[in-house]
């Protein structure tokens, strides 16, 4: 046993800490402000972003000590301070987004950044988490944050429709993963990811007990990152939802929920790989084709992005499927470059909504690169990375992670998702011909309030990186890689 | 004394891009044209350092240069080019002067973002051609779609959207599982090194798959029958500039990743597909020819012909013979050139009259001879007329597919009357008997002027020299592909000799069992 796991080192919790202690901070002048102390609520987002980068700035101080803490509970290595990056990225983001958008949906602003934050905090356990239970609480902290962001739009109808079905469905995909944990407590003994392998390694293990277990986890999991057939309250719950909540629950929910199972699966099941990396492919396969066939057909902008997440969901279990250190380092690599052309993308449908709704229909597109080329050229720079044409992020993420694949012997998963995405690919462009080859019509207007600073900045900010993590991938790789210290090593 | 320059790929790569970007910021449409135009200028002049630098009788790469790109997939930026190579990277930089020039001439919609979409695609085509790296040649070769695809939605004819979007999906599709392939490839010999994958062994299967995946993604893009029914819609809609692009360059992609990749990377499993892709090959220049014959709009009857020419650098590059290899190098520029040349006459044709088709014209010998003067000894220069570039790159291609299979040679000698026939039929049309159409007097009817014939010009005197002159290309071109077959050909003949024991043994066991 390491000596690390003896003693109590905070290091495995810093950056969730860091965000709890920015929420009440954030709390705190908010309840100033109501009591008259503090000048402006306009304050608010800013502290929250300082918070992020300051939680941001304590992660990669973190990438180079890599340390296991609470008796093998948590863990803080280059992977989880990798998945903080990540949320840490969503969040930034989305609160860029917020600034002008949420004051005009829900008044109680304080709330919203705390809750923003508080979210984040749970996600980024997801990361640190080594034990079935750490992971339970993570997953139940964001989830709840979540919930009730969904619904913060309290005078529409399908703001609370969203939140509705996203508690309901969210309930139980909570309870069939405790189910499922208890189940793999029951074949091994134990919650906790090095244990439960060691256990199954000596062959202790009651088989059919951890497959009904392993089973349930899956479908909890499945539930949360959308994977088919999971995955019907996507497309109600991103149309419904604010739009920056929904740009950050896409990255931020699917970013933790992947770290979580990706670690679950290499450090605990590593032994019953072809087992369940069999099934695993078969969801890919499922998902990413349902996600891809019926966004095609979609006219809502939030709708077509919701499927498309969907489908990029299926791309990112193909990774799962093999749980290999490289797709692990992949799968991040698809995460960071998939927050920031999707994050580009919900700023452009932001732009193209009008005051009071929360959605904007596909034919708002149609002729913009007339009327505000800079937009179309940015919103076609996201499209063609999500489509994964180089030389943007997304194609290198495509291909890091289809390189685990067939490293790991999933040729022929690979292989679907080439041609899944080729797929995919028509949709994208259906966009960029709108944009482009249309004319304009009374619908093509941003309107004024729409547009600001903050959003600017936000399309700018995805814009770059997803150009240059396509021209430079190992940007990335070479930050979260620089106290690369193998996971396994250390236990 | 030469004169040499460190990162000369690089340079010569990335002038374009840099020169996209100074376009964008520059004000005035004026100034945007003319400094497009300086950039493919300076671009060409600069690639003529690598023919004044060359190696002459050096097989290997020239120029190289190598970096680390991304060091966990051992992914690197390595760049080079040698005979085979070296004539596409100097046809791209002197068709672009040729293709800015004449959109300095005759567009006029939003100039600042189609000259940088342009320059974006000279540096993903030469990119394609300079790459020594499996994925920074994806890179390139995906990358290229983009700006076409918008050249051709944006400014192109009617129905250019439908083009637009059927270029790309098709390509798109075409290439997707070539990325698989790649990556079963790097597992199975782990590298991406373009040079190094063609001397290293490896298990049949694998060549097998991975030798269908990059024939499809270069099948598509050559394009070779029957995958060739997004060519004549990108082309018939293609602004002339875009379309001379296409044709010169563009396709040059996909015959060159034939060459480069397809056929000496995985030699047994292409030689198991050699007669399929032949046929196709063979299949596509008949049938070129003859939709080409029926063809009314002149435009469509040059992106017809370019199916069928591309048949015989097919064949060529299938038949793995140095004569086949050799023609179909030369093949490839005289096809960029010629096609490059009809398509810029077609286009001065299409500026005057604002139409395309054949019956319109007639009796144009009278009204405008220096046009159809040209018009003629280019349309000479693709059917092959001895004297012309045509006319030695088919015939070595001929002498090469007859040492494959003959029948490949007889077939495609066939195309070749056809292709006569077609471009004489039509040249009949425009130019000869009476004048019908008013519009086609004297009167109406300008003839080229100086501007216009800066453009033909030196692609018809390119045409003679390399008519003429062959062994000047020829002598760069054959150290290297000589090299490529030998390579190829230590490959095969290792990967039999390893199988013999297990069928010498296979056959002391039938005798004993006798």
């Amino acid at each position: 046993m390491n000596s690390a796991l003896t003693e109590l080192n905070l290091h495995a919790v810093l950056p969730a800490l860091a965000m709890v202690i920015a929420a009440a901070v954030v709390m705190l002048l908010d309840i100033l402000n109501r009591k008259g102390k503090t000048p402006t609520l306009a304050l608010l987002p800013w502290v929250a972003l300082i918070g992020v980068l300051a939680t941001a700035g304590v992660s990669i101080w973190l990438l180079s000590q890599p340390v296991s803490s609470f008796q093998g509970m948590a863990i803080s290595d280059e992977r989880a301070q990798a998945l903080n990056l990540v949320v840490l990225t969503g969040a930034a983001l989305a609160i860029l987004l917020s600034v002008r958008y949420i004051p005009a949906v829900n008044r109680q602003t304080g709330e919203y950044y705390t809750l923003i934050l508080l979210v984040s905090a749970g996600m980024m356990m997801m990361g640190a988490a080594t034990d079935l239970m750490v992971v339970f609480l993570a997953l139940e902290t964001f989830s709840l944050g979540l919930y009730i962001l969904a619904g913060l739009n309290r005078d529409n109808r399908r703001s609370n429709e969203a939140a509705m079905k996203y508690f309901l469905l969210g309930a139980f995909a909570s309870a069939f993963f405790v189910y499922g944990a208890a189940f793999v407590y029951g074949a091994t003994g134990s919650t906790r990811f090095d244990l439960i392998a060691m256990r199954l390694f000596d062959g202790q293990a009651d088989a059919a007990v951890l497959a009904i277990g392993v089973t349930m986890l899956i479908a909890g999991f499945g539930f949360k990152v959308s994977l088919a057939p999971f995955h019907m309250w996507t497309p109600d719950v991103y149309q419904g939802s604010p739009t920056p909540v929904t740009a950050f629950m896409s990255i931020g929910t699917k970013a933790a929920a992947f770290a979580a199972f990706y670690r679950f699966f290499a450090t605990a099941l590593p032994t019953e790989q072809p087992t369940w990396g069999m099934a695993l492919g078969i969801l890919a396969v499922l998902t990413m084709t349902l996600g891809n066939l019926v966004a095609l057909r979609q006219s809502s902008l939030k709708r077509l992005l919701a499927y498309s997440s969907i489908a990029h969901a299926g791309y990112l279990l193909v990774g799962l499927a093999t749980a290999t250190p490289a797709g692990i380092d992949a799968a991040l690599y698809y995460l960071i470059a998939y927050a920031f052309m999707n994050m580009g993308a919900f700023a452009v449908v932001i732009l193209l909504e009008r005051q009071g709704e929360m959605d904007a229909d596909g034919n708002r597109l149609r002729g913009l690169a007339k009327r505000h080329p800079q937009v179309a050229l940015l919103m076609s720079v996201f499209m063609f990375s999500l489509a994964g044409v180089p030389p943007f992020a997304g194609f290198f993420a495509k291909f890091f992670v289809f390189a685990a694949a067939v490293q790991g012997g999933y040729s022929w998963l690979a292989a679907v998702a080439m041609l899944n995405s080729a797929i995919g690919a028509w949709y994208y462009l259906r966009i960029v011909v709108d944009m482009y080859f249309a004319e304009p019509s009374d619908e093509t207007r941003i309107e004024a309030q729409q547009a600001s600073i903050p959003v600017a900045m936000t399309l700018g900010i995805a814009a770059v990186f997803t150009v240059a993590l396509g021209v430079l991938p190992w940007l990335w790789t070479g930050l979260v890689q620089s106290g690369a210290v193998n996971v396994v090593a250390l236990r | 004394m030469t004169l040499s320059i460190p990162y000369l790929l690089t340079i010569i790569t990335f002038l374009p891009l840099v020169g996209a970007v100074i376009v964008m910021l520059a004000p005035g449409d004026g100034a945007k044209k003319w400094l497009a135009l300086a950039t493919t200028i300076v671009t060409f002049v600069v690639s003529l350092l690598l023919w004044t630098n060359w190696q002459d009788g050096y097989a290997g790469m020239q120029f190289v240069e190598d970096a680390v790109w991304f060091a966990p997939l051992g992914i690197r930026y390595a760049l080079g080019v040698d005979g085979i190579s070296l004539f596409l990277v100097l046809l791209t930089t002197f068709l672009m002067p040729i293709a800015v020039y004449y959109s300095i001439l005759y567009v006029d919609k939003r100039v600042g973002a189609y000259m940088a979409l342009m320059l974006l695609l000279e540096t993903a085509m030469i990119g394609v051609f300079v790459a020594l790296d499996l994925v920074l040649f994806f890179v390139f070769f995906e990358a290229s779609l983009i700006p076409m695809y918008f050249l051709i939605g944006e400014w192109g004819g009617q129905n250019r959207v439908y083009a637009a979007v059927k270029f790309f999906l098709y390509t798109f599709a075409g290439s997707a599982l070539m990325v698989v392939a790649i990556l079963i490839v790097y597992f199975s010999v782990g590298t991406f090194d373009i040079v190094a994958l063609q001397s290293t062994p490896m298990p049949l299967a694998v060549q097998t798959w991975a030798f269908l995946a990059f024939s499809l993604a270069f099948a598509v893009k050559t394009p070779l029958f029957p995958f060739h029914t997004w060519l004549p819609d990108a082309h018939v809609q293609a602004p002339t500039a875009g379309s001379i692009i296409l044709a010169g360059v563009l396709l040059k992609m996909g015959t060159y990743g034939f060459l480069r990749l397809a056929m000496p990377v995985f030699p047994q499993a292409a030689e198991q597909f050699g007669p399929l892709l032949a046929t196709l090959a063979v299949i596509g220049i008949l049938y070129g020819a003859l939709v080409a014959l029926m063809q009314k709009d002149i435009k469509s009857l040059v992106a017809y012909s370019s199916v069928a020419h591309l048949g015989y650098v097919m064949l060529g590059v299938i038949a793995m013979n140095a004569q086949g290899v050799s023609g179909s190098v030369l093949q490839m520029v005289n096809h960029g050139l010629s096609t490059g040349a009809l398509f810029l006459m077609v286009g001065l044709l299409y500026e005057r009259r604002h139409t395309r088709m054949l019956d319109e014209f007639g009796g144009l010998w009278a009204s405008v001879p220096i046009y159809t003067g040209l018009f003629l000894v280019v349309a000479m220069s693709s059917a092959g007329l001895p004297g012309l570039n045509g006319f030695v790159g088919e015939f070595t291609i001929m002498l090469g597919a007859y040492n494959y299979m003959p029948i490949f040679a007889v077939l495609a000698a066939a195309g070749v009357i056809l292709a006569a026939w077609y471009l004489l039929t039509a040249f009949r049309k425009m130019a000869q008997g009476e004048i019908t159409n008013p519009a086609n007097d004297k009167a109406n009817l300008k003839d080229l002027n100086l501007k216009e014939l800066t453009m033909v010009i030196p692609l018809v005197i390119l045409f003679f020299v390399i008519g003429l002159f062959p062994n000047l290309f020829f002598d760069k071109i054959n150290p290297s592909v000589e090299a490529m077959l030998t390579t190829r050909a230590a490959l095969i003949e290792q990967a039999t000799a390893e199988q013999m024991p297990a069928l010498e043994l296979a056959e002391i066991v039938v005798t004993e069992a006798k």
